[in-house]
């Protein structure tokens, strides 16, 4: 499934796979205040889970300090080509996203 | 603004129960402690081992402390998770990794710094610790 909040990549280098991944969120700390001097509330990706073949390989969890548009990446070993990398996220709101993409030769 | 609040709220709602399970693994404790110690309690780390097999890589100085790219690494084997602190931020506790069947400890990701400070890794390896820092001097604020 493809959604447009999030970009992943996927590549074999030599022995591992690098999957980068970048989400679209604006991460608001709850110390801001908008134009209306309002503070904007905590807004904030604050769990992702990743699986490699529907296997779990990494659980992060964030707090506040990720910066707006959150990027990583991380390395699988034991992935091959064709190999299917999957990446959700939650945020604080509830709202939540998944992404699928097969490994490619990098 | 209220209206607006009000609106996710109702989403929140809608969509937050099935993930429920999900979301209780957030270690709130640690995250929202605002002081290093107090997050490290929440991690429940006791009796860290500095260690130059933890590789912290970030820029000596960061103009803007919004955007501050860093590239963890732990090449203790069988480390199971890397912890991202920065002491001088509101809450310290940034992120925490947990690596299963076959990824790697390692990880790039972009941070908020609030001042010059140090970036403090933790790696757990089994009931271990192991830590190293690297120090970014912040010119700009980057957790408004």
């Amino acid at each position: 499934m493809a959604v447009d909040n999030m970009k992943m990549r996927a590549q074999l280098k030599g022995d591992y796979v690098e999957v980068k991944v970048l989400i679209s969120h604006p991460m608001d700390t709850g110390r801001k205040k908008g134009d209306d001097g309002e503070l904007i509330p905590a807004h904030f990706v604050q769990l992702i889970t990743a699986t490699l073949n529907g296997l779990p390989v990494l659980e992060a969890q964030w707090g506040t300090g990720i910066s707006k548009n959150p990027y990583l990446t991380f390395r699988l070993r034991n992935a091959k080509v064709g190999d299917v990398v999957a990446v959700t996220w939650l945020d604080n709101f509830g709202a939540s996203a998944t992404q699928n993409i097969a490994v490619t030769k990098g | 603004m209220q209206r607006r609040n009000f609106l996710l709220g109702l989403m929140s709602a809608a969509l937050v129960l099935p993930l429920q399970a999900f979301a209780d693994i957030w270690n709130k404790r640690a995250f929202e402690a605002v002081k290093l110690n107090d997050a490290e309690q929440g991690l429940e780390i006791n009796g860290e081992i500095t260690s130059q097999d933890i590789l912290v890589s970030a820029p000596d100085m960061a103009e803007n402390g919004a955007i501050v790219q860093v590239e963890i690494r732990s090449n203790i084997p069988n480390t199971e998770s890397l912890m991202i602190l920065v002491e001088k931020n509101p809450t310290p506790l940034i992120a925490h990794y947990k690596f299963s069947n076959g990824a790697e400890p390692f990880i790039v990701t972009r941070i908020k710094m609030a001042e010059t400070s140090d970036i403090k890794v933790v790696a757990k390896v089994g009931n271990q610790y192991f830590t190293n820092a690297k120090n970014v001097v912040v010119l700009e604020n980057g957790c408004g």
